[in-house]
């Protein structure tokens, strides 16, 4: 057994124990598979919900010692947005008890300490008092110091029992004997040796937190959540000068899930109602399930964007339409958000011979700055360029002709004018490719194609003819 | 006194029909067209549809036809303008060639075709773009009229390229067919031409054949402009139909 409950702890039974014993003393004992993974993600859950009170909190992964899980907190410079450490520890272990879960919180001076006392300390008094914590900590018996099992084991043989008995021996002795760890972690906890706290992920620097004292679940509770927060978010990036590329809204569920939700915008924005416009039509996703605890809305992607900028933008797009209609940034956001943003673009011409090449894609914004940087090719263009050129059976009567009938879908198109050849070479500083041979052809009905041949006559391979576009 | 009341009531109905009469128009600068609709030219805020052949091998003529009517609104109301399209193969220089800009086109390409409409009404709402252009396979009379009120609110013109039948609620309906040019020389290929048709248009009636107008146009390439060809004495130029009828 790893693990057990505290009416199970309370009927005799310990961790480490045997099934069979526990079945003895418990026969209807209630028995459930340890799911290492789902406990990591629970904890991650945690350490993700903690980030309202402090930026640096991260998963304790320190398992060899069987003492279960933990959270550590770096609260240096939090506490006091909580009224105080005692607050901020209440609240917390009030807010994992909405989970179901029981906890035991502690803070003192070191990781180590704090470690050491949320284990074994007096949990009536969980902060350490400061001055005292060296005489206190040298009372706690050896497990407290984040040690293997063996090594305590070890230990404990010697007649050590407690953190005191050890610190009174020379350091050098005991490293030979137990290794180095014995000594790290002393100093550890005496805060002799750094050891940081370092997130999951960075924190975002540009991000606001809604706790509730009662679960919301319906929408329009949410709703007004965001609205709020989004104010104030915008308001914080008003004074930095900053504009919200990404957001990302995260609801914290009270099942211990986390549902995230994010909104991306074409140009970087502050303007708190069309940003909540956009996250409107995403919240319809947002599933409450038991409620939400905790909502929380970060700018994980924000550039500058200048006071003038911002109302040189409205007048620029919006222009007198603010009343009637949406200026055409919010349009390209709006969009975005509902197909993905790579299926807004505008074309750009750049340097190229290749007509598949000549044309490229860029995001709506920012709109082209000069015009006319690459000019349009001299000849005559189709409209409809084939991503894959289609292959055409052609009868041409000579070598460098164009041809004088061909099909194509199985149909056969005789032609009565033909315009060429114009050769666009394929390009060397690229691989392969062969020489085109470029003809804009007309059938007897009108319609109009564009028809190359690659390769030419008399070389390695025969020519093909291929249909890439069709004219007006 | 009869008559007059009479005249009076068709002028009352017809205010009444067509509440389009006072919208902003776009001239085509072809007076034989112009003059054919009611109200001088292709009329603003409003929804226009345009009909593609069943086969994209001919979908040309009609694409010409949407970038010329695109590249002139967005010139005059120095706006971009958006095309919702759910194919990707559209080519920049060739609508170049037509007066629309790279600048000025905006491209939308929803992965369903449900999408298009939503996305073309959302751009009609929009008041940054002088016109929006759409390909769909059908459409729906439902979508057709919410277009064509979002058309008429927000005062930007729609284009409805469409596979499928037409609906009364379009101001006008083209269908634009591939005419052999009349090249100079006869190894080269004319200048763009097409038969233009008008085969619906609110408030005109149409003729025997079952259409409004007809005509040969041209597209200059030197003017940037159409203009009506003249049909030339060569007989592959006149189609088939006439042919047959002249024996």
């Amino acid at each position: 057994m790893l693990t057990v409950n505290r009416a199970a702890y309370l009927g005799g039974l310990r961790p480490g124990g045997t099934v069979a014993d526990a079945q003895a003393l418990i026969p209807d004992l209630q028995l459930a598979r340890a799911d290492p993974e789902a406990d990591l993600a629970l904890l991650e859950y945690l350490a993700d919900s903690c980030l309202c009170y402090t930026p640096w909190s991260a998963v304790d992964d320190w398992t060899e010692g069987k003492q279960g899980g933990g959270l550590w907190l770096d609260i240096t410079g939090c506490a006091h947005l909580q009224d105080g450490e005692d607050s901020l520890l209440r609240d917390l272990v009030s807010r994992c008890g909405r989970h179901g879960l029981v906890a035991r919180a502690a803070v003192a001076d070191t990781p180590g300490a704090a470690w050491a006392w949320t284990r074994f300390g007096d949990s009536g008094s969980p902060c350490l008092p400061v001055g005292a914590d060296r005489r206190i900590l040298a009372a706690l018996p050896l497990a407290a110091l984040r040690l293997l099992p063996s090594t305590v084991e070890g230990l404990n043989r010697l007649g050590l029992k407690s953190i005191g008995d050890l610190e009174a021996l020379p350091r050098a002795g005991l490293a030979a004997r137990f290794g180095p760890a014995v000594a790290v972690r002393l100093d550890q906890m005496r805060g002799r040796q750094d050891e940081p706290i370092s997130p999951q992920r960075p924190p975002e620097r540009h991000q606001t937190h809604l706790r509730f004292a009662e679960p919301i679940a319906r929408s329009e509770d949410i709703a007004a959540a965001v609205h709020q927060m989004l104010a104030s978010l915008c308001q914080e990036l008003g004074r930095q000068r900053l504009g919200v590329r990404r957001l990302q809204l995260v609801a914290f569920r009270l099942d211990a899930t986390r549902q995230r939700l994010g909104i991306g915008t074409s140009q970087p924005n502050r303007d708190p109602r069309h940003l909540f416009r956009l996250l409107v039509e995403s919240l319809a996703a947002l599933d409450a399930g038991f409620g939400i605890d905790m909502l929380r809305l970060s700018a994980t992607n924000v550039a500058p964007l200048q006071t003038e900028q911002a109302a040189f933008a409205a007048v620029s797009q919006g222009g007198e339409g603010e009343q009637n209609g949406q200026s055409l940034g919010h349009l390209c956001d709006s969009l975005g958000n509902r197909l993905g943003f790579d299926r807004i673009y505008r074309f750009a011409l750049r340097q190229s011979h290749l007509p598949e090449r000549l044309v490229r894609r860029l995001p709506p914004f920012p709109a082209s700055s000069a015009p006319g940087g690459e000019s349009a090719p001299e000849g005559r263009r189709p409209l409809r360029l084939f991503i894959r050129p289609e292959a055409v059976e052609a009868v041409a009567p000579l070598p460098d002709a164009p041809p004088l009938l061909f099909r194509w879908r199985r149909r056969i198109h005789r032609v009565a004018h033909a315009e060429g050849p114009e050769r666009l070479s394929a390009e060397w500083w690229r691989e392969g490719g062969l020489d085109r041979d470029y003809y804009c052809v007309e059938d007897v009905a009108g319609c109009r194609f564009w028809l190359y041949r690659e390769g030419a006559y008399g070389g390695e391979t025969i020519p093909r003819w291929f249909l890439h576009g069709i004219f007006p | 006194m009869n008559k007059m009341t009479l005249a009076q009531l068709r002028a009352h109905i017809a205010a009444l029909e067509n509440p389009e009469r006072k919208l902003a128009v776009l001239p085509f600068g072809v007076t034989e067209i112009d003059a054919v609709l009611p109200w001088g030219g292709l009329p603003m805020g409003g929804l226009h549809e345009i009909d593609m052949p069943p086969d994209d091998a001919g979908d040309g003529p009609a694409l010409g036809f949407v970038a010329v009517l695109l590249g002139r609104l967005a010139v005059q109301q120095r706006r971009p303008v958006l095309w919702v399209s759910g194919r990707d193969d559209l080519y920049a220089p060739g609508l170049a060639g037509f007066g629309l800009a790279a600048e000025q086109l905006l491209m939308v390409r929803p992965g369903r075709g449900s999408e298009i409409l939503a996305a073309m009404e959302e751009g009609t709402r929009c008041c940054g773009l002088a016109a929006v252009a759409g390909e769909v396979w059908t459409l729906d009379g439902i979508a057709v009229r919410r277009l064509q009120l979002a058309a008429r609110e927000s005062g930007s013109t729609v284009l409805v390229m469409t596979r499928g039948d037409g609906h009364g609620t379009a101001l006008t309906r083209w269908r634009v067919g591939p005419a052999p040019s009349a090249p100079p020389i006869p190894e080269a290929v004319g200048e763009w031409r097409w038969w233009l048709t008008l085969t619906h248009c609110r408030g005109r009636g149409t003729n025997d054949d079952g259409v409004v107008a007809r005509w040969l146009v041209e597209w200059n390439d030197e003017t940037h402009r159409l203009r009506l060809a003249a049909v030339s004495g060569d007989r592959s130029a006149v189609p088939e139909d006439r042919r047959r009828a002249a024996g």
